[in-house]
């Protein structure tokens, strides 16, 4: 009893708690009204389903939000990633395809392709990092500077055109599959890792966290707060440049104008959803790829619903701000006797799964 | 105080916040046409009572009178409403909107929704005009001088109904010739019959502007006098809490360890200085060694341990620290020199208040030691278990979010940050501020017990008592620059005050 009690007390304090419960209730509405919804096949050794397809397709934006958490936490922002994904692709369809007129090959070795999409993305990041630490100017600004510029970046290295990328092996970054899962999955899981680790074993998590709450308390604690923040906007920049890879190789073609279009209100959102504060300080890597799979299962389930196209965004932003007021302390004491029915009802439900578990006199009681 | 009703009277006011006695019974009361100067130095009272007057915060007891009637104010905007105004020291107006609007802006002249501009520009300009300043008001407020700006945010205060009008440290951010034009503004309202508060630390312009002096101490009052009769050095022993003809308690404690200082020099700066901060200084000090500042708020006091930590870099003069010269001025440099500084504004500058008790102590720690050689977490709750002890902190647990704690216990979980790092020197700017006198008396020990384990320390207070119970050697400061240094017998209240003063009275 005890320690289900202290499980309780844990999910009430945790961040994880309201994202998962969105995530949840998305799912369970698809498990009433689209059961097929979690059918998972097998064709050709790989699993395909409407599960591996978020994965898969929410990969781009679960890094980009990745790289947009530290960022946030320090209490900045960045609006350049969207621009920074078409400027990876550009880069790399220019590389691959340049010369090569339409034949399976490539005009420069692969490793060398993802090296130098991965470089000018990071660069990007470097160059926003430099802005908002070294010249001081305001985050929403710094970044909208490559928000805006980046777009016509990506426009010079396709030369205006849409680059298409025949090269077959580059098409496995974005489609391929790697132990029955799609590849995509192994890379966020592998940028996940890098951060959890930078952050959770490293200082820097400590440290992005105390100049979010307070940068004046964290430069008198010695903390080289203007490092620490060019540090996330370049790891920022390097998550973009990753998501580019993705994106591009997933539609086989690079296209300046529309590649990762709005992404970067999305990854402001996923992390919003994961329970991290616009202020800055807490922040949680978990949570924003909770939110960033909130997102696209969203986004999915809305399109096989069959919900027409015109009121698509409607349902979507409706469905957001409820995930979003869910979270907030003020809005569910506003309402609690409607969440409280909510949670009796959950209550009555885990209590009655519970005693079918455990017949062993373990007893339901509260 | 006879002859009619005050404009303004109010009465055994006492106000307390968890910890804390901000107020405790304090009159005040101010006569029309006067100027009524308010004096105190931090945490004595002064910004409280004015907050209890504007309707900021509510006293817990005790009653305010506005001409006899008795007045209540619910909010600052009600408090004008009332006929009470206040002008901020910092002046919250906006630059970028233009000085009609700023006079105004909430309060705008309109028929069927839309502002009545010509009404607007030509009101502004007679609230101006009282003031005696013309301007274009037209144009934006940022490009006018702070003088200005000043003038705007009591033209906006100033509604025709204000009978009261307060001013907090309205000259800190003025040049002396706009200080001079402050002041005829004031006397010109005095005239019309206002009653102004005036909250400042600067003694010069007490005594050439204000009436009476009302002194608040440790959230008591101390007295009101007529300026006239009341002599500076007088002045000066009220505000710091000393009676001149009680020296003798000088402190056992200090001579006790006076024997623990070294002759190993840790600090030596020469002509260390910074335009428009503090002027050039020398300074040693010894391990073992416990060095004073002496000096009223503003004096320059803090503005020199910025130097000795790095947060400014100076602009003449050099600093050894262990007999190297710094270079680079940055706290990480310092730190990692072995330096802490405990700062002034701790909850500005010191807490990081949405972490914990364990993080906020090994935060100064994990930096000095880089990024990348995290400590492990046992080890994290190790060292924070430890200092919790050590220091007495009362939390219920080293994952406590700092903000949570009171004021005292605050201020003990930065020492232990400082601590942590097994400094060498430690600078103290204000550690005992706004703590109850049990704390007060722990960090006065440690200050001492960390010297005879052969600490050098640089300890700050607004108290005179406790810098003279604590140093060994005591600097004094005045108007940003340092006037003497006292040295062992030298160390009594007499001389510090004195040179405080300024010595005009000797």
């Amino acid at each position: 009893m005890n320690l289900l009690k202290e499980l309780r007390e844990r999910a009430g304090n945790s961040k994880l708690t309201w994202p998962l419960v969105a995530l949840l209730t998305i799912m369970l509405f698809n498990l009433f009204y689209r059961p097929e919804f979690f059918s998972i096949e097998v064709k050709e050794g790989h699993l395909f389903g409407s599960l591996i397809d978020i994965l898969n397709r929410g990969a781009p934006l679960m890094l980009l939000s990745l790289g947009m958490t530290l960022v946030i936490a320090t209490g900045g922002i960045d609006l350049s990633v969207g621009p920074v994904v078409a400027i990876a692709g550009a880069t790399a369809a220019y590389l691959i395809g340049h010369g090569t007129h339409g034949q399976d090959i490539t005009n420069t070795p692969l490793p060398l392709v993802i090296l130098a999409a991965l470089l000018i993305a990071t660069a990007g990041g470097l160059w926003n990092g430099l802005l908002v630490s070294r010249v001081g100017l305001q985050p929403i600004i710094a970044t909208l500077i490559l928000m805006t510029a980046g777009r016509g970046i990506a426009q010079l290295i396709t030369e205006g055109q849409i680059l298409t990328v025949y090269y077959s092996p580059y098409h496995y970054i974005g489609l391929g599959h790697l132990l029955a899962l799609p590849f995509t999955v192994f890379v966020v899981a592998a940028v996940f890792l890098l951060f959890w680790f930078l952050t959770r074993r490293t200082a820097l998590g400590l440290f992005i966290e105390s100049i979010g709450v307070n940068d004046s308390a964290s430069f008198y604690s010695g903390i080289s707060e203007k490092n620490v923040k060019l540090l996330v906007y370049t790891l920022s920049g390097f998550c973009a440049g990753i998501a580019g890879l993705i994106v591009s190789s997933e539609i086989k073609s690079a296209d300046a104008n529309n590649a990762g279009l709005w992404f970067e209100l999305d990854a402001i959102l996923a992390v919003v959803l994961g329970g991290t504060s616009l202020d800055g300080g807490r922040f949680s890597l978990a949570g924003s790829i909770l939110g960033a799979l909130i997102i696209q299962s969203l986004t999915t389930t809305i399109y096989s619903v069959g919900v027409p196209p015109e009121v698509i965004m409607v349902v979507k932003a409706m469905v957001i701000m409820a995930v979003i007021l869910l979270q907030s302390k003020r809005f569910r004491q506003a309402f609690k006797p409607i969440i409280g029915a909510f949670l009796s009802l959950t209550r009555r439900g885990r209590s009655l799964l519970r005693t079918t578990r455990l017949p062993s006199g373990e007893s339901a009681s509260e | 105080m006879a002859e009619s009703a005050p404009l303004l009277r109010m009465k055994k006011i006492t106000k307390t916040f968890p910890g804390v006695t901000a107020l405790s019974d304090v009159d005040f009361d101010l006569r029309r046409g006067e100027v009524h100067a308010l004096m105190g130095e931090n945490g004595a009272g002064k910004s409280t009572l004015i907050k209890v007057l504007t309707g900021v915060e509510r006293q817990d007891m005790g009653r305010i009178e506005l001409e006899g009637k008795p007045v209540l104010a619910k909010n600052p905007h009600h408090a004008q409403e009332l006929g009470i105004s206040t002008v901020y020291q910092e002046i919250n107006l906006c630059p970028n909107l233009s000085v009609a609007e700023n006079i105004f802006i909430g309060r705008e002249p309109s028929r069927f929704g839309a502002i009545k501009w010509r009404m607007v520009n030509a009101r502004a300009e007679q609230a101006l005009d009282r003031l005696d300043v013309r301007v274009d008001v037209t144009q934006s407020l940022g490009s006018y001088s702070v003088a200005i700006q000043q003038m705007v945010a009591i033209a906006r205060a100033l509604d025709i109904s204000a009978r009261v009008l307060v001013l907090d440290e309205p000259t800190s951010s003025l040049a002396a010739n706009e200080v001079e034009k402050l002041f005829q503004v004031m006397r010109k309202l005095k005239e019309e019959g206002l009653g102004i508060v005036f909250i400042t630390h600067f003694l010069d312009q007490t005594y050439e502007i204000s009436d009476r002096i009302t002194v608040l101490r440790h959230g008591e009052l101390v007295g009101c006098y007529e300026t006239a009769l009341l002599p500076r050095l007088e002045l000066v022993s009220k505000i710091v809490g000393k009676e001149l003809d009680n020296l003798d308690d000088v402190s056992q404690l200090r001579n006790s360890s006076a024997k623990h200082v070294s002759t190993e020099t840790l600090v030596q700066a020469r002509g260390l200085g910074r335009k428009g901060s503090v002027k050039p200084f020398d300074l040693d000090l010894n391990a073992g060694e416990v060095l004073g500042f002496a000096g009223l708020l503003g004096s320059g006091r803090t503005e020199a341990t910025r130097l000795l930590f790095g947060i400014d870099s100076p602009d003449s003069g050099t600093l050894m620290i262990d007999g190297e010269e710094v270079r680079r001025f940055s706290p990480l440099q310092f730190i990692r020199r072995g330096v802490g500084l405990c700062p002034e504004d701790r909850n500005a500058d010191g807490l990081v208040d949405d972490l914990t008790v364990r993080e906020n102590i090994v935060l100064a720690l994990q930096s000095s030691r880089g990024w990348l050689r995290h400590i492990p977490r046992r080890q994290q709750y190790e060292i924070a278990d430890k200092y919790i002890e050590a220091l007495d902190i009362a939390t219920p647990s080293a994952d406590q979010t700092v903000k949570n704690l009171s004021g005292g216990n605050k201020q003990k979980v930065i020492l232990a940050r400082w601590l942590a790092t097994d400094p060498r020197i430690l600078i103290l700017d204000e550690p005992t501020r706004g703590i109850d006198i049990g704390t007060k008396t722990e960090i006065q020990k440690l200050v001492i017990s960390l010297a005879e384990e052969g600490k050098a320390i640089v300890f700050i207070s607004s108290e005179l008592d406790e810098v003279i119970r604590c140093s060994h050697r005591v600097k004094v400061l005045r108007e940003r620059e340092v006037v003497t240094e006292l040295v062992g017998d030298e160390v009594e209240e007499g001389r510090i005050m004195r040179a405080i003063a300024g010595g005009w009275e000797q």
